[in-house]
């Protein structure tokens, strides 16, 4: 058992951070947020390989496995990279043009208990939709649903339509591939809310360092310390349960692919939650700000938390393997 | 990242189920926790069947008797050893764990010919002097002296916490031999023979009445000096080499009796009734058991993922902090479903309408030492805020 990642997997983890910080730094999640619009970025992350990498080298793919996507979704997670990426990267192989990502695709996972009502993410953007159901994968013209957009959406990067209604769509796989990609986006969701967890406790730990108060940093009052302590235990446990996910994925006989992956969108989805309340706390008056980034990542979060299950539902899930 | 296990971690797995199959029926049942000469004869005994049969000192090097496994065997060992429900470590824990290793490390060769072998055999049990009434968290303000007379410390002073010090015959003790230099740098690690003249040991019953405390009272009791471990005044380095260890897989095995404990609850849960329906029908109580399994379950991987970034070093990640914090205040978290499933039977100490009352509520209250011991919650984010996270320390 080799439970750590290899040199291979740890640059293409140190080279996606970098790219990742290169061409989207937090600045640009404000300028984006603010009405400005960033069109080349999403054919350079398709150009990375994020849509295909999965896919298997003769597919045109990057033959890359299940816990190699999970550190990319983590980094992309990390600097809040939006769009349908999940569902883009889900429907590669499926239809034509996501691996490349000049198909642009978003979905519902109509699997997960608490999906209604419905809202859809990045409606206006994308070519195509996926619906999970359980006795299949359906693909639906986006133009084909009626959806009303959502004026503010809550997290400023991620727009909403509501639909009280969906159509039944063209089935284009089985009932077997809609619950191995429910699997594999609930995996990647929590990789996504894994990145949110570090990324909020460093800044959190950041800001401990250099925010003074009664003529000391405020990161060596232990009330604060222990706090902000906390969020890298939750970190941490939140990175050992995505990482066993992947690696679940990967090779399925270790463990039970569905509790794995349940418990991973559980630990992450609380993690991030709480570790950006606590990097609220820690900013004090100014993490209540528009200004202070940290927002952004607390919206991202409850995005991310609700798609392909709550925390409750997975809860639920794992309960459930103890019979009775 | 490859989780499933190689041929040589089955081949290690399946020796070790297949020897404690068999050992573990055959040694019989524990004797009560209050009959400290049984109770010594029963772990000391075990402790022999282990060594004759190659699987003591798991962590121990090999040139001292020892298994010398990898950090994932041991964690395999640990998870086997729980699951088969083999004796606990009981009167070997300090030697084994701490005593021993320290003198692996720092004693000298007659130091190590005198204990080394016996520990490992299960011939000599050791306690740990080190706490004070007024030195716990704060380890190094610790007072008891010793003050050199010829080719003898003359040791005075008072340690509690004194884990089976009724039966030990050694004791790692931490005196202080520079009254005058500063805290950390007037310690020195003496071996205490439990024989010696002066020393008085009283029990110290804990909260839930079955404790293996005691205090120990030393008064003028003469230790030879060649029973001095490492330098004088070098006594906090030396304690701290073997403290880590401690925090590395020590809990493995804990962890898996907290997973077998949640199902165990879980199972009583769903055969109780409350209101009239069964316990597990209240679907608050099965949302929050499962998700006490998910985190469990998650911190035996935050375990894993702590070892696989250490194996190579040898030397536990410095995650160890992490999963010690995470896993003893879980543990009281789950203690506390138990008594929420237990309802008013709680309220007795032994079994009471058909449920396992004792079990649960000594593991409840059994929790509770946990956050304390070994460095508390406390120390523990004090330990990653500084030295993980780089966090100004507290003027």
């Amino acid at each position: 058992m080799a439970f750590k990642l290899s040199e291979e997997q740890l640059e293409l983890q140190r080279g996606f951070r970098d790219f990742v910080a290169g061409r989207f730094p937090i600045e640009k999640v404000a300028e984006l947020a603010d009405g400005g619009s960033d069109e080349g970025l999403w054919a350079e992350i398709a150009e990375m390989g994020v849509f295909n990498l999965r896919l298997p080298e003769s597919a045109g793919g990057l033959g890359l496995t299940h816990i190699d996507a999970v550190l990319v979704f983590e980094e992309l997670g990390r600097a809040l990279v939006p769009g349908p990426l999940v569902w883009t990267h889900l429907a590669a192989g499926l239809i034509d043009g996501a691996d490349s990502g000049s198909t642009v695709v978003t979905g519902l996972d109509l699997t997960a208990n608490r999906h209604t009502p419905y809202v859809l993410e990045h409606l206006d953007a994308a070519d195509a939709v996926l619906l999970l159901r359980d006795d299949g994968v359906y693909q639906v013209d986006p133009t084909d649903i009626a959806a009303n957009a959502i004026e503010v959406p809550l997290d400023p990067l991620t727009p909403v339509h509501h639909a009280s209604d969906l159509p039944g769509g063209k089935q284009i796989a089985d009932a077997n591939t809609a619950s191995s990609l429910a699997l594999l986006g609930k995996t990647l969701s929590s990789a996504m809310l894994l990145g949110i967890a570090h990324a909020t406790s460093e800044m959190g730990v950041a800001y401990g360092k250099e925010r003074e108060q009664f003529d000391r940093p405020i990161g060596s009052f232990q009330a604060i310390k222990h706090m902000l302590a906390d969020t890298f235990v939750r970190q941490e446990l939140a990175r050992a349960a995505v990482y066993a996910a992947g690696g679940t994925l990967d090779h399925p006989e270790v463990a039970d692919v569905t509790t794995a992956v349940a418990e991973a969108k559980l630990i992450s989805g609380e993690s991030a939650m709480k570790n950006c309340r606590t990097c609220v706390q820690v900013h004090g008056g100014m993490g209540y700000t528009w200004e202070i980034p940290v927002h952004y990542f607390l919206k991202r979060t409850w995005v991310l938390e609700s798609t392909f299950g709550t925390v409750d539902e997975q809860a639920d899930q794992v309960a459930a393997t103890f019979g009775g | 990242m490859d989780l499933r296990p190689t041929e040589a971690e089955e081949t290690f797995r399946h020796e070790l189920r297949s020897w404690l199959s068999e050992a573990v029926p055959a040694h019989g049942v524990p004797p009560a926790r209050n009959d400290w000469a049984a109770r010594r004869e029963w772990d000391t005994n075990w402790q022999r069947k282990m060594y004759d049969a190659g699987w003591a000192g798991i962590s121990w090097p090999k040139a001292y008797g020892g298994r010398e496994a990898s950090l994932i065997e041991q964690l395999i060992y640990y998870e086997e050893y729980a699951r088969a429900k083999a004796p606990y470590v009981g009167v070997n824990f300090v030697g084994l764990l701490h005593g021993g290793p320290t003198l692996i490390v720092e004693g000298t060769d007659a130091q190590k010919e005198k204990h080394i072998p016996y520990i490992l055999r299960g011939e000599q049990v050791w306690c740990q002097g080190f706490s004070e009434p007024s030195a716990g968290s704060d380890l190094a303000s610790l007072r008891t002296r010793a003050e050199r007379d010829g080719d003898h410390y003359v040791v005075n002073g008072h340690k509690i916490w004194t884990s089976f010090a009724q039966v030990a015959d050694y004791c790692e003790l931490l005196v202080r031999t520079d009254p005058d230099a500063k805290k950390h740098a007037g310690i020195s690690w003496l071996i205490l023979p439990m024989n010696l003249p002066g020393i008085d040991v009283r029990p110290l019953p804990t909260l839930h009445g079955e404790g293996e405390f005691s205090e120990v009272f030393l008064d003028n009791v003469r230790i030879p000096v060649e029973n001095l471990v490492g330098k004088e005044n070098d006594g906090w380095r030396v304690t701290n080499v073997t403290l880590r260890f401690e925090r590395g897989t020590a809990f493995a095995g804990e962890m898996f009796d907290l997973k077998r404990w949640l199902a165990e609850i879980a199972a009583e849960a769903q055969r109780v009734t409350d209101y009239g329906t069964r316990a597990w029908d209240d679907a608050s109580l099965r949302r929050e058991i499962g998700h006490l399994q998910a985190e469990i379950d998650s911190l035996w991987n935050m375990l894993k993922l702590s070892i696989g970034q250490a194996d190579e070093a040898g030397v536990p990640g410095v995650g160890a902090s992490a999963v010690k914090l995470f896993f003893t205040e879980l543990k009281q978290r789950v203690g506390d479903i138990a008594l929420r499933v237990l309802g008013r039977a709680v309220l007795g100490r032994t079994d009471m309408a058909g449920m396992p009352v004792h079990d649960f509520s000594y593991e409840a209250l059994q929790s509770l030492s946990m956050t304390i011991a070994a460095g508390s919650s406390q120390i523990q984010r004090k330990i990653i805020g500084e030295r993980i996270l780089g966090l100004p320390k507290e003027k």
